[in-house]
């Protein structure tokens, strides 16, 4: 499945729209490197080998904090992104990445930008995000609001996985062989959060929990749950939002953690980034968030296959 | 075993204890999470189906069935016997795995047995079968107010309703399912 002609001009009007609104908002377009030594660190993650010793990037995220660490306030890229082993109606392993850095910004005002995106976006197809609704404001709850609600586990962030395993049991979730405490996470996230989520309107997930840091500063009164957002819309997974993690020791922690998870389920490894670790000590308060383009085009034209988005499904 | 990038259309695994057969199945992937195929699934046993996030990874233990093509040959006391047409070997089915349908199973018709742990645990017929009329009363009247149809009896020994123009020796169209007359398909 490929995008209509129609599909392929709205496409190109969001593509137009977006730009304009950053524009607008001061922030600098730019663009970072594909083709990377030190590719996303995630545990699962793949990146898709590029040749001697390099990788296609996974998201440009290491690239656009570094040129905050230089002194941008505000950076964005739409940047070509991909991923091994993801195919699926809300998968391409080529895609399109819309991804924003503000300075000495809260969490917030990147909420509100996903917002005023959402609505720009929906009007470039010719639509009106009211009648769709998606008119601002989005509903805003945390992942142990969720929990409570939908599965009945009182989430801590900071209980063991057997604990969370039995929770899990006790909820009438079967978890299979699953024994990391994300996998347990992620099996009620997908049994129980996400099928209300996407009958839900747009909601924002705030708070989640530190085992999911990734590169998450954690929330100064409560360093169980980190400074992060996802954002769900029309049953999509549309963006992630991080106040970001600006202290080098614990970025180098969680990087080798992460690498020793890879090491340990044989996956590669990819070198720790150590330019991105050094720009750190640069780096204000910064809020940074990647939203999905190709989601964003899926929402604003009501489709629910990302082939309807794509010029070409199959490279 | 199997594990997740196994899962296809039709792929019978085994699951609480029940095989099932996958119906769909789609790849998901949580934000920061793991990848999972979400895939549905009917149990083989009940026709219950079901819907599993299944973990990249997870092991799925193969189920042990098959679909044979047998003929039924004739009924005993308390079960059918049935041959298998490609080795001729013959087995015993209790009338109560066939259950009501066998109403619809003429002698030599062939069916599909579906066998778990090499055991038979469901027969199905076809959709629709052709079948003479043995028995008819040629005076029957019929309400005509109400529909006019009549009872007529075919080589089973089912009873069937038809259209009053029906008679011995008709061979008629009957869905097996509901056990209703469709058409008369000629004489005999």
């Amino acid at each position: 499945m490929a995008a209509s002609p129609a599909a392929l001009e709205a496409r190109g009007r969001i593509r137009r729209a977006v730009r304009a609104w950053f524009e607008r908002e001061g922030f600098l377009e730019v663009e970072t490197p594909s083709r990377v030594r030190s590719p996303g660190q995630e545990v699962h993650l793949d990146a898709v080998p590029a040749g001697d010793g390099h990788w296609l990037v996974t998201s440009p995220e290491y690239h656009l904090k570094r040129l905050m660490a230089a002194g941008f306030p505000r950076v964005v890229e739409i940047a070509r992104c991909w991923r091994a082993n993801e195919s699926g109606p809300h998968h391409a392993g080529e895609f399109t990445m819309v991804e924003w850095y503000r300075a000495n910004a809260p969490l917030e005002t990147l909420a509100a930008d996903c917002e005023a995106l959402i609505a720009v976006a929906i009007r470039a197809a010719g639509r009106d995000p009211a009648a769709l609704g998606l008119a601002a404001p989005f509903a805003r709850t945390t992942v142990r609001d969720l929990f409570a609600r939908h599965a009945g586990i009182d989430l801590t962030g900071g209980e063991d996985p057997t604990t969370l395993a039995q929770a899990a049991r006790a909820a009438g979730v079967a978890i299979g062989s699953a024994a990391a405490w994300d996998d347990i996470f992620y099996q009620v996230f997908l049994d129980r959060i996400e099928p209300a989520l996407a009958t839900a309107g747009p909601t924002f997930v705030f708070d989640w929990p530190a085992p999911l840091a990734a590169l998450a500063r954690p929330k100064p009164d409560d360093p169980l749950w980190v400074e992060r957002f996802e954002l769900y819309a029309g049953g999509l997974e549309l963006a992630n939002a991080f106040g970001e993690l600006t202290d080098p020791v614990e970025q180098r922690r969680r990087f080798e953690s992460e690498a020793a998870v890879r090491a340990a389920r044989g996956k590669d490894v990819y070198p720790i980034d150590e330019r991105l670790l050094a720009a750190l000590h640069h780096l204000p308060p910064t809020a940074g968030i990647a939203l999905g383009f190709d989601r964003l085009v899926m929402l604003a034209l009501g489709v629910s296959d990302i082939g309807e988005v794509l010029a070409f499904r199959d490279a | 075993m199997y594990d997740t990038s196994d899962i296809r259309k039709g792929l019978k695994i085994m699951l609480d204890g029940s095989p099932y057969t996958v119906v769909e199945f789609q790849f998901v992937k949580p934000g920061k999470g793991a990848a999972f195929t979400r895939t549905k699934m009917k149990n083989l046993l009940t026709g219950a189906v079901l819907e599993r996030n299944l973990r990249s990874g997870e092991r799925l233990e193969p189920a042990d069935v098959e679909t044979k093509t047998m003929q039924y040959l004739y009924g005993d006391a308390d079960s059918f016997i049935f041959m298998d047409t490609t080795t001729y070997d013959q087995v015993h089915i209790p009338k109560s795995t066939v259950g009501d349908q066998s109403a619809f199973m003429p002698e030599n018709i062939n069916v599909e047995i579906l066998f778990f742990n090499g055991r038979a645990v469901d027969v199905s017929l076809p959709n629709f079968i052709e079948q003479k009329v043995v028995e008819a009363d040629p005076g029957f009247r019929g309400d005509t107010a109400t529909g006019a149809t009549k009872p007529v009896k075919i080589s089973t020994g089912a009873s069937i309703n038809v259209p009053l123009f029906i008679s011995i020796g008709d061979v008629i169209k009957i869905d097996t399912r509901s056990g209703q007359y469709l058409e008369r398909v000629g004489r005999a």
